[in-house]
């Protein structure tokens, strides 16, 4: 008797279950607004990425075309794939001093694998990721990128910090 | 008020006034072949699409929808792409039955929906044993499969085909002990008669609660049946890649496709005629004025109404519930399906003696 008590119990507890779930995707089935298919090309001009999205690198210049900037090159040693080359040259500062410069911040896109790693670990901030995913070019050679702007210095830190 | 009897009679006197007996029988032959050919090929590509699109909603998607309006004409769109593939042959395979199965597969699922009341007077042939010739032909199915995986010489397919002939037999018990119970409240197998006896309230209703329970059973059975949703190990992706059908390209693999959705609507078609009252409108005795205007809703949105929402359910079967491994299917249905069956009958045996129905 107690083993077909426990028989019914089993089967009632097996449709619950199965009830439980059936209600679940029929909620889905039946919520259009939940849909999370973006219609990509028709939808272009108002889609918009989130912010931590992995676009590609690029280097922020303020409006004095400066930016952060030391050519210290740790983005280049921590790139697992060697997409970052940083050239420097030794220029005079305002003192009159020579120091070693940011020349030029080389950018493979090809090659990248937006991993973050050279984001994460730059200790003035000068790079981040930004929001743009049409990769798209005809010309490779177009994938190669310069991220500081032509005659942009480093920007000067506020003394006494 | 819908009857489709006046519009074959009058298509009938028409040929007889013009043709002789022989020629009249060869072209009403011919007509109503089209007629269910094309239909067939019609809803096929329907389930399919509406297949797709219930998945992808359920998963949050939006499914097809760049051919064509809303994506409509993407079933089309694979059909032709299908048609043009190329017809691969297996080197050891056994020519003969290789081609001969998915013909077996398509015949048996063509072959009863001839038998399937759509509307009043629109059925193919009303046999007084109908609910019995559909599933001996459903039933046929198998045979197919097992031939293809037989014949393929290739060790996914026969493992599918035995699963499926496993399944099936199996399942084929329970799905005939639930239509037992209907046939013992109705005293007949035609199904006309079935759907008429209706008339004054589907047998869900009226038969209450063992009826229901032998609905359930019929639904799950014949999901199983149909070799989809939960029960699909016969196809089983991820371990036999596709079963049964692993060598089949092109067309032939098309035919099992097809056969699989046909099926599914068979089963759905069945149910819906057989407890929820096939094409005939809800009515509720006593009720006049509910009844006249349940009426005035054509007997075929009826049906197919009824169908498509049983098909959804499936459907939902498919989309919601992880597969069962082999020994937790022949559990189901030898522990628990077939035992609750056999006492339900025994229980609508008395129901129907004592009278303690509506």
């Amino acid at each position: 008797m107690n083993g077909l008590l426990n028989y019914l119990k089993e089967i009632g507890a097996g449709i619950k279950t199965l009830l439980t779930g059936m209600r679940v995707t029929s909620g889905y089935f039946f919520s259009p607004k939940e849909i999370v298919t973006q219609k990509y090309p028709e939808n272009r001009d108002t889609l918009k990425m989130f912010d931590r999205f992995k676009g590609e690198l690029e280097m922020p210049h303020t409006a004095e075309n400066t930016h952060t900037c030391t050519g210290c090159g740790i983005c280049e040693n921590v790139c697992p794939n060697g997409s970052i080359q940083i050239l420097t040259h030794k220029k005079e500062n305002e003192e009159g001093k020579l120091v070693k410069q940011l020349h030029t911040h080389i950018y493979h896109l090809s090659m990248c694998t937006f991993c973050g790693l050279c984001v994460k670990n730059c200790p003035s901030d000068a790079i981040v990721f930004n929001q743009s995913f049409e990769h798209a070019v005809f010309d490779r050679q177009k994938l190669t990128k310069v991220l500081n702007k032509p005659g942009s210095i480093l920007k000067k830190e506020a003394k006494g910090l | 008020m819908y009857d489709f009897s006046q519009l074959t009679q009058a298509i009938h006197l028409f040929l007889v006034q013009h043709l002789n007996s022989s020629s009249v029988a060869i072209v009403e032959l011919v007509l109503v072949g089209l007629l269910f050919l094309t239909m067939y090929a019609i809803l096929g590509l329907t389930l399919v699409y509406m297949e797709r699109k219930v998945c992808a909603f359920i998963q949050n998607r939006l499914g097809p929808n760049r051919v064509g309006p809303l994506g409509l004409l993407q079933t089309v769109a694979d059909l032709i792409k299908l048609l043009f593939k190329e017809l691969l042959m297996v080197k050891k395979a056994d020519k003969f039955l290789f081609n001969l199965a998915p013909f077996i597969v398509v015949i048996a699922s063509m072959m009863t929906i001839g038998a399937l009341p759509f509307a009043k007077g629109f059925q193919a042939i009303d046999l007084n044993i109908g609910l019995f010739y559909i599933i001996s032909i459903t039933s046929l199915g198998v045979l197919g499969i097992l031939l293809a995986g037989w014949s393929s010489n290739s060790k996914y397919s026969l493992l599918g085909a035995l699963r499926s002939g496993a399944q099936i037999i199996s399942y084929e018990l329970s799905v005939s002990l639930s239509l037992l119970s209907i046939i013992m409240f109705t005293g007949s197998m035609q199904l006309s008669v079935i759907v008429e006896s209706q008339a004054n309230g589907w047998w869900i209703f009226k038969g209450h609660i063992p009826v229901f329970i032998s609905f359930l059973i019929f639904l799950i059975a014949s999901t199983a049946e149909t070799n989809r949703g939960p029960f699909d190990i016969a196809e089983a992706e991820s371990e036999l890649t596709a079963g049964f059908h692993t060598e089949y390209s092109g067309i032939k693999f098309a035919f099992f496709f097809l056969a699989e959705y046909m099926n599914m609507f068979l089963s759905a078609a069945l149910a819906a005629t057989v407890f929820l009252g096939g094409w005939m409108p809800f009515h509720v005795s006593g009720f006049e004025g509910l009844n006249q205007v349940m009426d005035f809703i054509p007997p075929i949105v009826w049906f197919f109404g009824k169908t498509f929402t049983l098909i959804y359910v499936i459907m939902l079967f498919k989309w919601t519930f992880p597969r069962l491994r082999v020994d937790q299917l022949l559990t189901l249905e030898w522990k628990y399906l077939l035992p609750i069956n056999l006492v339900n009958t025994i229980v609508i045996a008395f129901v129907v003696v004592m009278g303690w129905y509506f």
